[in-house]
C-alpha cells in the first residue's frame, strides 16, 4: 500500500483510507522507537534532503531522525549555508538535487505555495515541511495520530483551534484532516488573527474562548508569534493572555478529557499557562515522539518501502 | 417605596403610550397600573400633565477629567447632566492622559458611582495614546464597563488601522465611534466652508472633509462585518451614505448634537465663537435633511458631543477660538422646541432618540417601563416655557449659543435607581 499522489503537500493530496494506513504504519513504528536499539534497514540505500528555507530544528530534527532510524541516507541543506541563498532560483535548485538521484525531499519554505514548484521540477517525491501560511501537512497526521491515540474514534469530536489561525498552516492542515475524519472543527482566533471567510475552510467560528472550550474533546493551541503585535494585530501580550491564552481556570469549560495539544515550540505564560500544560491530558510531549513515528510511516511508504513488508 | 401618579409613560421598548400609575422599590419598578393604591410607606409624586421615559443616555460627552477639571470634572459633569434629563452618559477618552486602558476607564466608573447621579459608560480610545498606531487594550477597559472605542477629537487616518479596530472590537461586542474628519481636506478651518465662510473671510472645512470619512468608515464596516457608529453627523450627503448602508445591511448607527438641527453657519456673523464647533454648523440644507433622518428612523440618537470651555478658550478671535458647546442642560429643550413642538417627531421618536436608541448603540439590554425594570426615569414638563440661562448651569462650560433662547418642554425630574435625584432642574442633595 502506497500513497497514489506522488507529492505530499497538502492534506487533500490525500485519501481517508491512506491516512488510516498512515496511521495504522506509525503505529508500528511508535513500537520501533520504544526499542532500545531503534534500527530498521528499510530504507537502506535511499536518500533522504532536508531543503530548508526557513529554520526550524524541531522539524528538521524528527525528519532527520526519522530518516536515520529508517537506514536513509539523510542529508540537511539550509538555505542560510548553501547555495541556494545567492540568487540560485527554486527550479534550479530543485534539478541540482534531483541529479543527485534523492528518493524523497522534505522542504520547508516561508512563501506559501513554493512547494508546487520544486514538485514539478523533480522526478524525487516532495513532503511538505510548512510552506508559509498554507500547510504543514505532517504536522496534522501527527496531531491526529496522537489523538487517536486516546479518543476511539474522532469522528463527531468537538476540536478548538485556538491562536493566530490567520498565520497558522498548522491550523490550515488540521482543519482538512479532523474534517476528513469527521470531527467538528471550532477556529478561535481574535477578528483580526482570524482569516477572511474562515467558516468556509470548514470550521466553525468565534472569537470567544468561552464558546471554543465549552465541551470540547481536543484544544489545539497556537504558538502567538510575539512579533504580531509590532504589525498592530493585537494591542499587548496582555491583553491576548487575558483573552485567548489556556489556563487551568478556562480550561474547565472543555470536557474532563480533553486533550490539550500544541504544535510547539510554547511560549508558556503567553498562549498556554504553566499550569495547563503540565495538566495530565496535556499531550505535547507525546506530540513530538508521535511526529517521529509519524514521518518514518511517511519516509517508509514513500520512500519506496516495498509494499507488504512489515516492519 | 414611591408611587408616581398619572405620568403620560412613553416606552419605546413596548411602544407604550398610555397614563399609568408606577410603583417603585428601592431600585425597581414593582408594579405599573391605573389608579393604583397608596401604601403607607408611599412618597407619593403627581405627575399629571408630564411625560415619564426610560432614562436617557448621552452617547457624547467631554468630561474633562482627568487632565482639565477646570473645564469640567465627573461631578459637575454628572450634575449638567443629571439636570439636563440624563441617567447615563459616555466620557469620550481625549483627556489628559487619553483613555486607552483599563485603570483609567475604571477611575471613571468609579468616581461616577460615588457621585451617584448618572452612570457612566467610558468610551475607551481606539489606538493608544490616540496617536492612529497601535490598538488600544480593548478587551481589558470591556471588562471594567467601557462600551464603545474612540479617537474622538480626530478621525483613524490610517485606514489599515481603522479596519483592525473594526474587526478586533468585534470580539468584544464594542462599537466604533468615528469622528469623521479628514485632517488634511479640513486643514485649519474654523467654519463651514461657503457663502458665509468666504463673506466673513474665516477659513472654512468642507462638508466633504466629513463625507469623504463617513464614506470610508462604511465600507470598512461593511468589510469587516465590525459596528461602525458616526458620531456629531452634520451633513446631508453624510446621511444619505448612512441611509443607504443601513439599506444595505452594514452596521452602522449614527447620532446628530441639537446644535446640527437647531444652528446653521449663518448664525456666525456677529462671529460670536460660542457657535463655533467640530464638526461645524452648516447650511439650511443639511439642517432639514438631518430632522428628516431624525424623524424616519436613519439616525439612531441624539448626543451632545457636550464640550465645556472656560472663558478663556472661547474669548479671543474666531479662528483662535476652541471648538465645542456646552450642551448637557439644553438637548431635551432644543429637542421638544425644535423638532417635537414643531411637528418634525412624536414623542414616541423623541424618547427614542434619547433612550432606547442610545441604549442600543452601546448593546445595552432594552430597559422598559415594566415590573422588576431598572428605575431610572426621566420625566419631561413638555408645556414648561423658560429661557436658557447659562449661569445657572451645573457644568463648569458655560459655552452656549442658545443663552437667553426662550425654550418650550424641559426635563421636570431625574430619577436614577429609584431615587428622584433631580427636581425642576435642580439636583436634590
Ligand atoms: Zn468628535
Amino acid at each position: 500500500m502506497s500513497i497514489k499522489a506522488k507529492d505530499l503537500l497538502s492534506i487533500d493530496d490525500i485519501s481517508t483510507e491512506e491516512i488510516a494506513v498512515i496511521m495504522q504504519n506509525a503505529k508500528s513504528m511508535k513500537q520501533i522507537l520504544q526499542r532500545d536499539i531503534k534500527k530498521v534497514p528499510t530504507l537502506r540505500g535511499k536518500s533522504v534532503i532536508n531543503l530548508f528555507y526557513e529554520n526550524s530544528t524541531r522539524t528538521r530534527t524528527s525528519f532527520e531522525l526519522a530518516g536515520k532510524y529508517m537506514g536513509a541516507d539523510v542529508v540537511n541543506i539550509s538555505a542560510g549555508t548553501s547555495s541556494v541563498k545567492k540568487g540560485e532560483s527554486m527550479r534550479d535548485t530543485a534539478r541540482t538535487i534531483d541529479h543527485m538521484s534523492a528518493d524523497v525531499i522534505i522542504m520547508r519554505h516561508h512563501e506559501s505555495g513554493a512547494h508546487k514548484i520544486l514538485a514539478e521540477s523533480v522526478n524525487a517525491r516532495v513532503i511538505n515541511a510548512g510552506d508559509g501560511k498554507h500547510e504543514h501537512p505532517t504536522q496534522a497526521l501527527l496531531d491526529a495520530f496522537t489523538v487517536l491515540e486516546h479518543k476511539e474514534t474522532v469522528e463527531g469530536l468537538k476540536i478548538a483551534i485556538i491562536g493566530d489561525i490567520l498565520h497558522s498552516r498548522v491550523a490550515r492542515s488540521d482543519v482538512l484532516i479532523f474534517n476528513k475524519l469527521g470531527a467538528d472543527v471550532w477556529f478561535c482566533a481574535p477578528p483580526t488573527l482570524m482569516p477572511s471567510k474562515a467558516s468556509e475552510l470548514g470550521a466553525t467560528i468565534t472569537y470567544s474562548l468561552e464558546e471554543a472550550l465549552q465541551d470540547a474533546d481536543i484544544v489545539i493551541t497556537l504558538r502567538l508569534q510575539l512579533e504580531r503585535q509590532d504589525s498592530g494585530f493585537f494591542p499587548s501580550i496582555r491583553e491576548y493572555t487575558n483573552f485567548y491564552g489556556l489556563n487551568t481556570k478556562n480550561i474547565k469549560w472543555a470536557r474532563p478529557d480533553c486533550l490539550i495539544l500544541h504544535p510547539g515550540p510554547m511560549n508558556r505564560g503567553i498562549e498556554i499557562s504553566y499550569e495547563a500544560a503540565e495538566l495530565p491530558n496535556a499531550v505535547i510531549n507525546e506530540q513530538v515522539n508521535n511526529g517521529v513515528a509519524i514521518r518514518m510511516a511517511l519516509l517508509y511508504i514513500m520512500g519506496g518501502g516495498r509494499s507488504g513488508d512489515t516492519v | 417605596m414611591i408611587l408616581f401618579k398619572n405620568a403620560r409613560v412613553i416606552d419605546p421598548v413596548t411602544q407604550t403610550d398610555q397614563i399609568l400609575d408606577i410603583r417603585t422599590e428601592n431600585h425597581s419598578i414593582i408594579e405599573t397600573g391605573t389608579d393604583l393604591e397608596a401604601q403607607n410607606s408611599n412618597t407619593i409624586v403627581d405627575l399629571t400633565g408630564k411625560i415619564l421615559t426610560t432614562g436617557f443616555i448621552d452617547l457624547h460627552v467631554h468630561l474633562r477629567e482627568p487632565g482639565e477639571e477646570y473645564k469640567e470634572d465627573v461631578e459637575s459633569g454628572s450634575k449638567a447632566a443629571s439636570s439636563g434629563g440624563f441617567t447615563g452618559l459616555c466620557p469620550m477618552p481625549n483627556t489628559k492622559p487619553v483613555c486607552d486602558n483599563d485603570t483609567l476607564a475604571e477611575m471613571l466608573v468609579i468616581k461616577g458611582q460615588r457621585v451617584g447621579l448618572v452612570d457612566i459608560y467610558p468610551v475607551g480610545a481606539i489606538t493608544k495614546n490616540q496617536e492612529g498606531k497601535e490598538l488600544a487594550e480593548f478587551g481589558m477597559m470591556k471588562r471594567v464597563g467601557a462600551r464603545a472605542l474612540s479617537d474622538d477629537g480626530k478621525d483613524v487616518t490610517n485606514t489599515l488601522v481603522m479596519r483592525r479596530a473594526l474587526d478586533y472590537a468585534k470580539a468584544f461586542h464594542m462599537p466604533i465611534f468615528a469622528h469623521c474628519e479628514d485632517k488634511y481636506l479640513a486643514g485649519s478651518g474654523a467654519m463651514n466652508e461657503g457663502y458665509y465662510s468666504s463673506k466673513l473671510g474665516l477659513s472654512g472645512i468642507p462638508r466633504e472633509a466629513e463625507n469623504i470619512m463617513i464614506g470610508r468608515n462604511i465600507m470598512l464596516a461593511g468589510l469587516t462585518n465590525g459596528h461602525m457608529h458616526i458620531s456629531h453627523l452634520s451633513t446631508k450627503n453624510g446621511l444619505e451614505l448612512i441611509r443607504q448602508a443601513k439599506k444595505d445591511g452594514i452596521k452602522v448607527s449614527c447620532e446628530v448634537a441639537p446644535h446640527h438641527f437647531m444652528l446653521t453657519d449663518s448664525c456666525i456673523e456677529n462671529y460670536d465663537t460660542n457657535y463655533k464647533v467640530n464638526p461645524p454648523l452648516r447650511t439650511q440644507e443639511d439642517v432639514k435633511a438631518l430632522i428628516m433622518g431624525l424623524a424616519d428612523g436613519t439616525v439612531d440618537a441624539i448626543a451632545t458631543d457636550h464640550a465645556p470651555h472656560d472663558t478663556e478658550d472661547k474669548d479671543t478671535d474666531f479662528s483662535n477660538a476652541a471648538f465645542g458647546i456646552s450642551g448637557l442642560e439644553t438637548v431635551v429643550a432644543l429637542t421638544l422646541d425644535g423638532l417635537y413642538h414643531q411637528g418634525k417627531i412624536s414623542m414616541m421618536r423623541f424618547a427614542e432618540l434619547l433612550s432606547s436608541g442610545p441604549r442600543s448603540v452601546l448593546g445595552l439590554a432594552p430597559q422598559s417601563i415594566e415590573p422588576g425594570q431598572k428605575a431610572d426615569f426621566t420625566i419631561i414638563d413638555p408645556e414648561l416655557i423658560k429661557v436658557v440661562d447659562k449661569n445657572r448651569f451645573y457644568s463648569k462650560g458655560k459655552n452656549s449659543p442658545f443663552h437667553g433662547m426662550s425654550l418650550k418642554g424641559w426635563p421636570y425630574m431625574t430619577v436614577k435607581d429609584g431615587k428622584i435625584v433631580m427636581k425642576e432642574g435642580v439636583i436634590l442633595e
